[in-house]
């Protein structure tokens, strides 16, 4: 019963990491009906900018020289947070803005600006410009000098091909072409990763104090599974509280009914898509946050990957396009496989994920929480 | 008002809009008559830049807004009831409303005027507010898609078969209301396949036939007209 209890505890920690992602995949999957599967990239970004915050940009102490360092990493680690979340919610929106909205829209001449910058990105890392800022400031601010000019000269030499390209460009509805796509940012950012952040595996030590919590009958709480339980729930709230009862909300719940009738309505759809990414792009900040400030796993290029792929199998199982769905999906997710991994059968921990994908399609296709509803003519 | 000239619409290859001119003076119910896919909701959907035509222009008060996105639309003054009513089923009545209201949320007294404005237009979908509009009767949410698109306080209300699939006694009623609305100072451009009843309240009337405007008069004549008899009272 204890074991029980411990593995159910640490299965909704880990659950909750799931929901948060999922919830991403789940809101934009709600208003474009696209699965972006970029989603689990910006986790794993947001893990790199806690690696960096802790490592580089912030003044973190040794918490075991100074008490009175503890309590100053754990208000560094809430800014961390917060700047992870920031960060990660800017890139959902640059991600959209520059990778989906063309599909939609078609492309305009900001677009050929955006691809000038980030076509002189590999060159600026090529010459190692200013991938390491521990060579002295100057380098770094001749780095991004380079940089910015490549990125200006570029994005003016690519404004013609552009105009050429939106002038014969015919925007088709498919979602294929926007999966495609989706695919293709995720490779991007991957791909990106191993060139901005490096191929080594990082790791980020402890940074805020660590304590065990004895509750009922022996099972242990461990402080970091407490805070990641309360932090992810208190997002949670404050999702919920945007999409039930504000304006911005409400819109984005019209917009996944019906986007065509929120136009009519005057809603401002894009701004309201980027607003949802991000919304979803700080969620997964926060998830991909926590997991290396608190949990210590290893951060790799590659380590949005599989947590990305099980989130969206949490959206998928609580019913794409449903909130409480992609909750619900990322705990049982989170559950199933903290149980598997606990049992003699934890080889298949991860495989646990897609059979209960399985069966639950079969049983109820629209997942748990989805409905199918009938429209009156 | 409003003014149409020449407007080309395509969808891939296919033409369905054939340049058509059409004008809506202030105060006025005007309504287009027309065969199952004749080229009505097309029109609806290029005034309010759901499409963009593929040459031809849209004036709204003397002023060029062929290329104006739809949301802006609704800021200026023009906002539609669509075809199939398109009410936000999985919201409940009042959120459709609040939904109407969008563009003007700083202005609460607008809203809360326009609300009970609404309301008083149709008492029976003030007993639903807390319900889910897609509990509705098909009646009671064509009020619905009705009062939402009056809350965004419209000059100009275009309606897209509001009679669709609704019991004749219903249609009767609703289209009453589209009177009161329109003495109430909403100009009302009126797409109907239903042309006894549309004819009824309208001032002109249009006839649109695959893509083209075949007719144009006023309610008068039109309904006098032997063709129009023909094709579309079935006398």
């Amino acid at each position: 019963m204890r074991i029980f209890i411990q593995q159910l505890i640490f299965g909704i920690q880990l659950g909750s990491l799931y929901a948060l992602i999922a919830l991403g995949y789940t809101m934009v999957y709600g208003v474009l009906s696209l699965i972006n599967f970029a989603h689990g990239d910006v986790y794993m970004v947001g893990a790199y900018i806690g690696f960096y915050a802790c490592t580089y940009w912030l003044p973190f102490q040794r918490i075991s020289a100074d008490p009175h360092a503890a309590v100053m990493n754990i208000v560094l680690a809430v800014v961390v947070l917060l700047l992870s979340m920031l960060m990660c919610g800017a890139l959902g929106v640059v991600i959209e803005r520059f990778a989906y909205r063309p599909l939609r829209n078609g492309l305009g001449i900001t677009d050929a600006h955006f691809w000038g910058f980030a076509l002189s990105l590999p060159v600026a890392f090529h010459f190692h410009l200013f991938h390491k800022v521990s060579d002295g400031a100057g380098r770094f601010l001749f780095g991004i000098m380079w940089f910015l000019l490549i990125g200006v000269i570029v994005g003016y030499a690519l404004r013609p091909v552009i105009r050429w390209i939106s002038l014969r460009t015919v925007l088709s509805p498919s979602r294929l072409n926007a999966l495609i796509t989706a695919i293709g940012v995720s490779l991007l950012l991957e791909n990106g990763g191993w060139l901005v952040f490096g191929p080594n595996p990082e790791f980020i030590g402890t940074m805020v104090p660590e304590k065990n919590f004895k509750i009922l009958g022996g099972v242990i709480i461990n402080s970091s599974q407490l805070a990641i339980l309360v932090i992810s729930l208190i997002l949670m709230l404050i999702l919920r509280h945007i999409v039930l009862h504000t304006r911005t909300g409400k819109a984005m719940r019209a917009i996944s009914h019906d986007i065509e009738a929120a136009k009519m309505m005057g809603i401002n759809t894009d701004k309201v898509i980027s607003v949802t990414f991000a919304i979803g792009g700080a969620l997964a900040g926060a998830g991909g946050m926590m997991v290396g400030v608190l949990t210590h796993v290893q951060i790799t290029p590659l380590f949005g990957l599989l947590p990305g792929i099980k989130a969206f199998v949490a959206a998928v199982i609580g019913g794409p396009g449903n909130i409480p769905g992609a909750v619900l999906g990322g705990i049982i997710m989170g559950v199933a496989e903290a149980f598997v991994g606990g049992s003699s059968f934890s080889t298949y921990r991860d495989a646990i994920a897609f059979t209960i994908l399985i069966i639950i399609l079969l049983v109820r296709p629209a997942g748990l929480l989805g409905r199918n509803v009938a429209e009156k003519v | 008002m409003l003014q149409l000239e020449n407007l080309e619409v395509y969808y891939g290859s296919i033409r369905a809009l054939n340049g058509i001119n059409i004008r809506v003076e202030l105060g006025e119910i005007v309504t287009m008559i027309g065969a199952n896919g004749a080229g009505k909701s097309t029109m609806i959907r290029a005034i309010s830049g759901l499409i963009r035509p593929r040459s031809g222009k849209v004036f709204f008060e003397n002023e060029d807004i062929t290329t104006v996105p739809p949301h802006q639309l609704v800021e200026m003054g023009i906002c539609q009831s669509p075809e199939g009513r398109r009410i936000f089923a999985n919201m409940t009545v009042r959120e459709n409303l609040e939904l109407g209201g969008y563009v003007h949320h700083r202005n609460k007294r607008q809203i809360r005027e326009d609300y009970d404005r609404v309301l008083s237009l149709f008492p029976r979908i003030k007993d639903r507010l807390n319900q889910s509009a897609g509990t509705l009767s098909g009646g009671e949410q064509q009020m619905l898609a009705i009062g939402r698109a009056l809350m965004s306080r419209p000059r100009l209300l275009m309606l897209d078969e509001p009679s669709l699939g609704l019991a004749p006694i219903m249609v009767r009623q609703i289209f009453d209301i589209l009177q009161d609305i329109n003495q109430q100072g909403v100009t009302i451009l009126l797409v109907e396949q239903n042309a006894w009843q549309a004819l009824r309240i309208a001032q002109r009337g249009y006839v649109l036939e695959t893509g083209s405007v075949v007719m144009e008069n006023d309610t008068q004549s039109l309904l006098a007209d032997e063709g129009v008899k023909n094709a579309y009272l079935g006398e």
